[in-house]
């Protein structure tokens, strides 16, 4: 190899190299900005409006930013039942909504309008099973969700007049404002006792769990 | 300067830090690319290959091809640097639902205008490839 050709290699891997140190320090900057402020607002990770699944008094809290449209979401949606079977007495898992699609804010109060009916949890799980047939992101679907969550026994002409509610809209006004205020860009967001995700993946917030629940058994 | 070869290593070089400082804004700092930074991304990252391979060949004609891809650059870079100078006017353009294009500050560089860099390294690349075609006649 002449060293010109040396140089081509030579160069290429500094410019890798820099750009993945780069990638490094600029995301460990972004989630140390993140940590400052959750640690600064606590307040604003559980609301009392918010849903809860699992025990009120469990140790340890996930809060999940969710957002009823995106397709991590959904994946992650049995990740997350699997955590509260897991640790029945320890693990109580806190929904905040991030309504980032189009459409998923009237998913939103659909949801919520569903926990005044006390189906909370069977109309989340069915407006997330029928998630790929109305989450179109450019162009959803919505009466398709709304069908789902009908037939997951929702009395769906009640849910529509509940969703109209001041306190409702009121509500999801909360969570886009902590979410803005947590700089919560993306979803899901996991915090786990106030903790972020040392990167994203379903492993990372298994073993973050696994790890607050240690410390709550000591 | 000597050996026009260094000549065409700086244009790679150029285009290299382009390409990563794009795909570092799109891919790490997550900043979703308006409609004109894409069609820069369109001749710019093509240029991080052809002046590679060039580069690495010794291949005079890789800058030919790869001139014509930076005088493209130069022209969409300079049509967004003009708008976001405020020197054409925005109504031109009609609202869409994507990224405004108009405004493009970069954070971590004080709020320089990402244009500006784009257009920076297209004419620099530009200009090298110019002058190493002079310096090695056919």
């Amino acid at each position: 190899m002449t060293s010109k050709k040396i140089t081509v290699f030579a160069l290429l891997a500094v410019v890798l190299a820099a750009f993945g140190l780069g990638a490094y320090l600029y995301q460990q900057r972004v989630q140390n900005s993140q940590m400052d402020k959750v640690t600064q607002q606590q307040a604003r990770l559980v609301r009392m409006h918010s849903p809860v699944f699992g025990p009120q008094n469990a140790p340890v809290t996930i809060v999940e930013f969710f957002d009823p449209a995106c397709e991590t979401c959904r994946a992650f949606h049995p990740v997350v039942k699997g955590l509260l079977a897991q640790y029945p007495n320890e693990v109580r898992v806190v929904i905040r909504y991030a309504p980032f699609h189009q459409g998923s804010d009237q998913i939103v109060l659909l949801l919520e309008a569903a926990k005044r009916q006390n189906k909370y949890s069977p109309v989340l799980d069915a407006v997330l099973a029928a998630q790929p047939q109305w989450a179109d992101h450019a162009q959803p679907n919505l009466r398709v969700a709304f069908q789902a969550a009908e037939q997951a026994g929702l009395d769906i002409n009640k849910a529509i007049e509940d969703a109209q509610r001041p306190e409702l809209a009121a509500a999801l006004r909360q969570d886009i404002e902590d979410l803005t205020a947590l700089e919560v860009t993306k979803t899901p967001t996991f915090f786990v006792n106030g903790r972020a995700l040392p990167s994203f993946g379903r492993e990372q917030l298994t073993a973050l769990v696994a790890e607050e629940v240690a410390k709550a058994r000591r | 300067m000597k050996n026009p070869w260094t000549l065409l290593l700086m244009a790679w070089l150029v285009a290299l830090a382009a390409t990563a400082g794009a795909l570092f804004i799109g891919e790490v700092m997550l900043r979703v690319p308006c409609q004109l930074c894409w069609y820069q991304r369109i001749f710019m990252f093509p240029l991080a290959l052809i002046l590679g391979m060039a580069c690495f060949s010794e291949d005079r004609r890789g800058a030919v091809y790869a001139l014509s891809l930076a005088l493209g650059g130069a022209a969409m870079a300079g049509y967004h640097t003009l708008l976001v100078a405020g020197l054409i006017p925005k109504a031109w353009l009609p609202c869409s639902a994507g990224v405004s294009c108009a405004d493009q500050p970069l954070d971590i560089l004080n709020g320089l205008q990402i244009p500006w860099l784009s257009l920076i390294a297209f004419v620099a690349i530009s200009l090298l490839l110019f002058f190493f075609l002079r310096k090695t006649p056919q």
